[in-house]
């Protein structure tokens, strides 16, 4: 892309360019309809069209392009889970998105900073010593560092021995990453627009229509649409969209809260997480500090933010850096987190022939949104649940075989 | 901070108590299948909207039943779960009497 980039820098003109197509009317058939225009379905819409060739497909929403939960997430990508499906599944999208800017000729402004986890107890070192063993095996950079080493990184850190929980290791992932989450979400929808997916946002999914077991079309409050396959990828009302097929999912939602500070000078370069103390703290290119997240303590469709959390979250962050005592809070939001009882999202087959599932994305949906649209297109392209998403089929749970990912930042909450 | 009305003890802070789940329909585990566990075990409604669940006020391990809107976060009502449980259920009794159960 840089000879496009030369090129663009040396015209007269700098005609704006258009993102998307112009919404057109909805069809009364399509092949494909994708139920949510999150990062998830555009990034399904975007495989579909690119590597499949299939593009007589719906990428429909009740709001708009990226307004859901993918603009509610703290933009933390990695891939140092616990459980060899989690961190292989995780560790594909990482590697997607290192290449997504040069793929969309778009700039989604990843930023390989790291991500460092803080233990407070020999427990804590245990469990990280696990995790670096598992993900060097499954070729992810994990390892485990002291306190000279975090020091070194993180030169802020509070790191006194009379801290309330002193930090006594950490964990270092040098495949952490941050990436701007909407410029994600509008390179795929943009590539997938280009190749003929049609993208109908304020057309909301009031029904889906089932017949024989099989699903055949979707009630939108713009007209019916028959279709071959639904996708579902709606994270924060899984369960809502799934009841309109009749399905029932081992789902319960709740707003998770973060929040943003004022801007400062560049200070903090990783990505640093707590679970000890339940905090995750980053510093944007812009210099605001990202500060994740408190989980209402019962299930919730309602995204307001309490007053509690943000106590919590600051008491958490003012253990970790003393410094940002002073620091004024500039932005707060909640996003609905649809939590697995293991951990592990929910995406493959479902009881319904040719209804598809990509749900249950709790904490972790943002890092996963390449490889599941990826692994997500293959699957309605061939009919065939691809290998890397099998063990997180919602046959599971009739098995008993959870996918149990303590390597997950809620699974420490 | 939000509040609760526990039946036993009036309204108190939020953080004095913990969630217990939807109220589900008790029936005999002894006829329940692999299926019926893991539906009972894992799968819940999750509705927006009006659900009947239960919750503990900690300090004093009361648990008792509310209906409570998870869109508003509105509680409707709060009350003891005599009222929706008004007998004790005997399962061996019952299959020992013949019922069906």
């Amino acid at each position: 892309m840089p000879f496009g980039l030369l090129k663009y820098g040396l015209r007269k003109k700098y005609p704006a360019e258009r993102h998307f197509t112009p919404t057109k009317p909805l069809k009364s058939h399509y092949d494909v309809v994708i139920i949510g225009a999150g990062g998830h379905g555009s990034a399904i819409a975007y495989y579909l069209a690119k590597t499949h060739g299939i593009t007589k497909v719906a990428l429909i929403d009740k709001g708009y392009l990226g307004g859901g939960n993918t603009a509610r997430n703290t933009a933390v990508i990695r891939s140092n889970y616990l459980t060899e499906a989690g961190v292989k599944f995780y560790r594909d999208s990482v590697e997607l998105y290192q290449n997504l800017s040069n793929e969309f000729g778009y700039n989604i402004m990843m930023e390989n900073r790291g991500q460092l986890t803080l233990a407070h107890s020999d427990a804590a070192i245990r469990s990280f010593r696990w995790r670096a063993e598992v993900n060097q095996h499954l070729g992810v950079r994990s390892e485990l560092v002291d306190r000279q080493a975090i020091k070194a990184m993180v030169p802020n850190l509070n790191l006194s021995e009379n801290a309330r929980f002193p930090v006594l290791a950490g964990l270092w992932h040098a495949d952490g990453a941050t990436a701007r989450h909407d410029a994600v979400v509008w390179g795929y929808a943009r590539g997938a627009c280009q190749r003929g997916v049609e993208l109908h946002q304020l057309t909301e999914a009031q029904g889906i229509d089932v017949e024989g077991g099989r699903v055949v079309g979707v009630r939108t409050n713009r007209g019916r649409i028959r279709c071959g396959v639904v996708v579902q990828a709606v994270a924060g009302a899984s369960s809502v969209v799934g009841q309109m097929a009749g399905i029932k999912l081992p789902i319960h939602s709740f707003p998770l809260q973060a929040m943003v500070t004022q801007p400062y000078k560049p200070i903090l370069t990783p990505h640093v997480s707590s679970p000890h103390v339940h905090v995750y703290v980053h510093q944007t290119s812009r210099g605001e500090f990202v500060i994740g997240g408190g989980s209402d303590p019962y299930p919730l469709y309602h995204t307001r933010a309490t007053l509690d959390q943000k106590e919590i979250l600051s008491a958490a962050t003012l253990e970790l850096f003393p410094f940002l005592a002073q620091a004024k809070i500039l932005r707060q939001w909640a996003g609905t987190t649809d939590m697995t009882p293991d951990y592990s999202p929910i995406m493959g087959l479902s009881p319904v022939e040719n209804y598809y599932l990509d749900a249950g994305w709790g904490t972790w949906g943002f890092k996963a949104t390449p490889i599941s649209g990826k692994m997500m297109a293959e699957l309605v392209a061939t009919g065939r649940v691809p290998a890397l998403i099998e063990p997180f089929e919602l046959e599971r749970f009739y098995r008993f075989e959870q996918v149990n990912e303590a390597g997950a930042t809620a699974a420490s909450h | 901070m939000k509040q609760l009305l526990c039946p036993l003890n009036g309204l108190r802070n939020i953080s004095e108590f913990l969630y217990g789940g939807e109220v589900h329909e008790l029936s005999d585990p002894r006829d329940y299948s692999a299926k019926d566990w893991a539906e009972h075990v894992f799968f819940d409604e999750n509705r927006a909207g009006l659900v009947l669940e239960w919750w503990c006020h900690r300090p004093t391990s009361y648990w008792f039943i509310a209906e409570r809107n998870t869109i508003t976060d509105e509680v409707v009502r709060s009350f003891p779960s005599s009222e929706i449980f008004t007998h004790r259920i005997d399962f061996d009794q019952r299959r020992d009497r013949g019922e069906h159960v």
